[in-house]
């Protein structure tokens, strides 16, 4: 089973083309936009970049950014077939000139030439899974964001079947048949995140006097806000913001960047997150600070929240910011099941 | 507002003559410089030492994607600018000691930035960050990959030769920069979003 050439694609798929969820929030913001100004041909520009690289199969953005992925893998296949699969596609993509050389050695300054160093590119794997206790459901939802559409190629995955864990019964013998099959599959989800959006992230330990932000969605909202307004124009507005509440570093950072998986039109499925990403997009775009940072309607198209239990003395707020070149994309490689 | 050519390179008096909000679309030389590449001219480089020159040059904030033909040119592949603020410490340095009159990035620089660019006449010019097939059809020849071995790619001098290459003014030598005028404004709308009154 070959698990290269597939990725590869994934690799100039993410590369060249936006998801189209991504596309029509563009194109809706450019509406939005006050004709012949600054921001409306941001837009213009970023709009024909986009047809552009769709049409020469080319990047989008010359940062292609680290590669993150996230596997699912059928109990059969081990993880370090799929690792080393990752890493051999990595480096013939960089050949091809679908992603620029972006793993430096933090030491020495030189860099690797195929984007595979110590812990790049960043690589999340884990089985299967049909059953998650009820107790973890709320939480399994929002660490499991529902894939983009793929289109075309035979490789789309219905962003139901990712679902698995919450698929009730009786909702659909034709779903249960079909998550049954992707569990035989690899599926996987990856994304480009580029240098200057990982840059402008931020953050905040509450409560936060300098912000009046205190332990709850209120100070979380601060916090946001704040994010915002600190990143500017500096990493290729307008945005998509993940945000994690929580209380450890590490899960925190990953569960925020996590967010940014999820399709701009997805809504939290615990209420009082969904009130908070809608509040959040429309307040972020009173700042107006604008597409490209020139000013104007449409700073962020989507702002993506996630909260994990934490310890009594920890609360902690991280922002993730992805640029408007929000290169995601999944495949499900089936057929991958070793029986 | 205006819609400007610019040719590289550039005189004191044209650079003078641009305002925030001006469109101009540059054509000529310009010389990509990044991270290693600002500490490089500034702690190692005179302009006598260097394969171009940078006295009335453009200075591009951006690590292209390039590959090599078979005849052995470079084709750009894509080339959008990265942020600028990195750039900020080594910036006046370089005005002052190489005479570079504009600088093309995204998201704007500091203070001490447009104090360098009044007191020695050059501009900031944003290009749309992520555009980087759009701009890189402005591309029409690679000159030179300058350390290219030692910097790598991204952080290499790319030495190219454009053709309307467009940007947008956005700090000019008269001491207004755009950016500086947004954060002050979206710092106003913030704080209104965070009085007390207005909680979630």
């Amino acid at each position: 089973m070959d698990l290269v050439e597939p990725i590869v694609e994934l690799y100039r798929r993410m590369s060249s083309d936006l998801p189209e969820d991504v596309e029509r929030a563009l194109h809706a913001a450019r509406d939005r936009e006050d004709p012949s100004s600054p921001a409306r041909e941001a837009l213009d520009t970023i709009l024909q970049n986009v047809r552009l690289a769709r049409q020469m199969r080319r990047p989008l953005c010359q940062d292609t950014g680290i590669p993150v992925f996230y596997v699912t893998r059928p109990l059969a296949m081990s993880e370090r077939e799929i690792r080393e699969a990752i890493f051999e596609a990595t480096r013939e993509a960089t050949r091809a000139g679908i992603l620029r050389a972006n793993a430096v050695d933090s030491l020495t300054g030189k860099n690797s030439g195929d984007n595979v160093g110590v812990g790049l590119p960043i690589i999340h794997i884990r089985e299967h899974d049909a059953e998650v206790a009820p107790a973890d459901k709320s939480l399994a939802a929002q660490e499991s964001p529902t894939l983009p559409p793929l289109g075309g190629e035979g490789q789309g995955l219905p962003a139901s079947l990712y679902a698995v864990a919450s698929a009730k019964e009786g909702e659909g013998a034709q779903r249960k048949e079909k998550a049954l099959a992707v569990q035989g599959a690899v599926v996987i989800e990856a994304m480009l995140k580029g240098g200057g959006c990982e840059n402008v992230g931020l953050r905040y330990r509450l409560p936060d006097p300098s912000l009046a932000a205190s332990r709850d969605l209120e100070g979380v909202r601060r916090c946001v806000l704040a994010a915002v307004h600190a990143a500017q124009g500096r990493a290729c507005p307008p945005y998509v913001v993940g945000v994690a509440v929580g209380g450890a570093r590490d899960s925190t950072a990953v569960l925020a960047k996590r967010q940014l998986f999820r399709r701009l039109d997805d809504v939290s499925p615990v209420s009082p997150l969904a009130d908070l990403e809608a509040r959040l997009l429309d307040e972020s775009n009173l700042l107006g600070i604008g597409p490209a940072g020139l000013g104007g309607n449409t700073t962020v198209l989507a702002v993506k929240i996630a909260a994990e239990h934490r310890h009594p003395a920890s609360f902690f707020v991280e922002v993730s910011f992805g640029c408007w070149a929000m290169r995601r994309a999944g495949a499900v490689i089936a057929g991958t099941r070793h029986e | 507002m205006n819609e400007v050519t610019l040719n590289v390179p550039l005189s004191e008096e044209t650079v003078r003559r641009l305002a925030v909000g001006d469109r101009v679309l540059v054509s000529g030389e310009i010389v990509t410089a990044r991270d290693r590449a600002h500490r490089f001219l500034v702690e190692e480089a005179t302009p006598g030492s260097l394969p171009f020159k940078l006295s009335g040059g453009v200075i591009y904030h951006a690590g292209p994607l390039a590959r090599r033909r078979a005849d052995g040119s470079w084709e750009v592949l894509a080339c959008g600018p990265t942020t600028s603020s990195r750039m900020n410490i080594y910036t006046p340095t370089l005005i002052k000691n190489f005479g570079v009159r504009a600088v093309i990035g995204k998201g704007g620089m500091d203070a001490e930035t447009l104090a360098a660019f009044a007191s020695a006449g050059a501009v900031y010019l944003s290009a749309v960050g992520g555009a980087a097939q759009v701009l890189a059809a402005a591309v029409r020849s690679v000159k030179l990959a300058f350390r290219l071995e030692d910097f790598g790619g991204p952080e290499a001098m790319w030495v190219f030769n454009v053709r309307d290459f467009p940007a947008v003014v956005t700090m000019d030598s008269r001491g207004h920069s755009l950016h500086d005028d947004l954060e002050r404004a979206s710092g106003r709308h913030l704080a209104t979003l965070l009085d007390k009154s207005n909680t979630f």
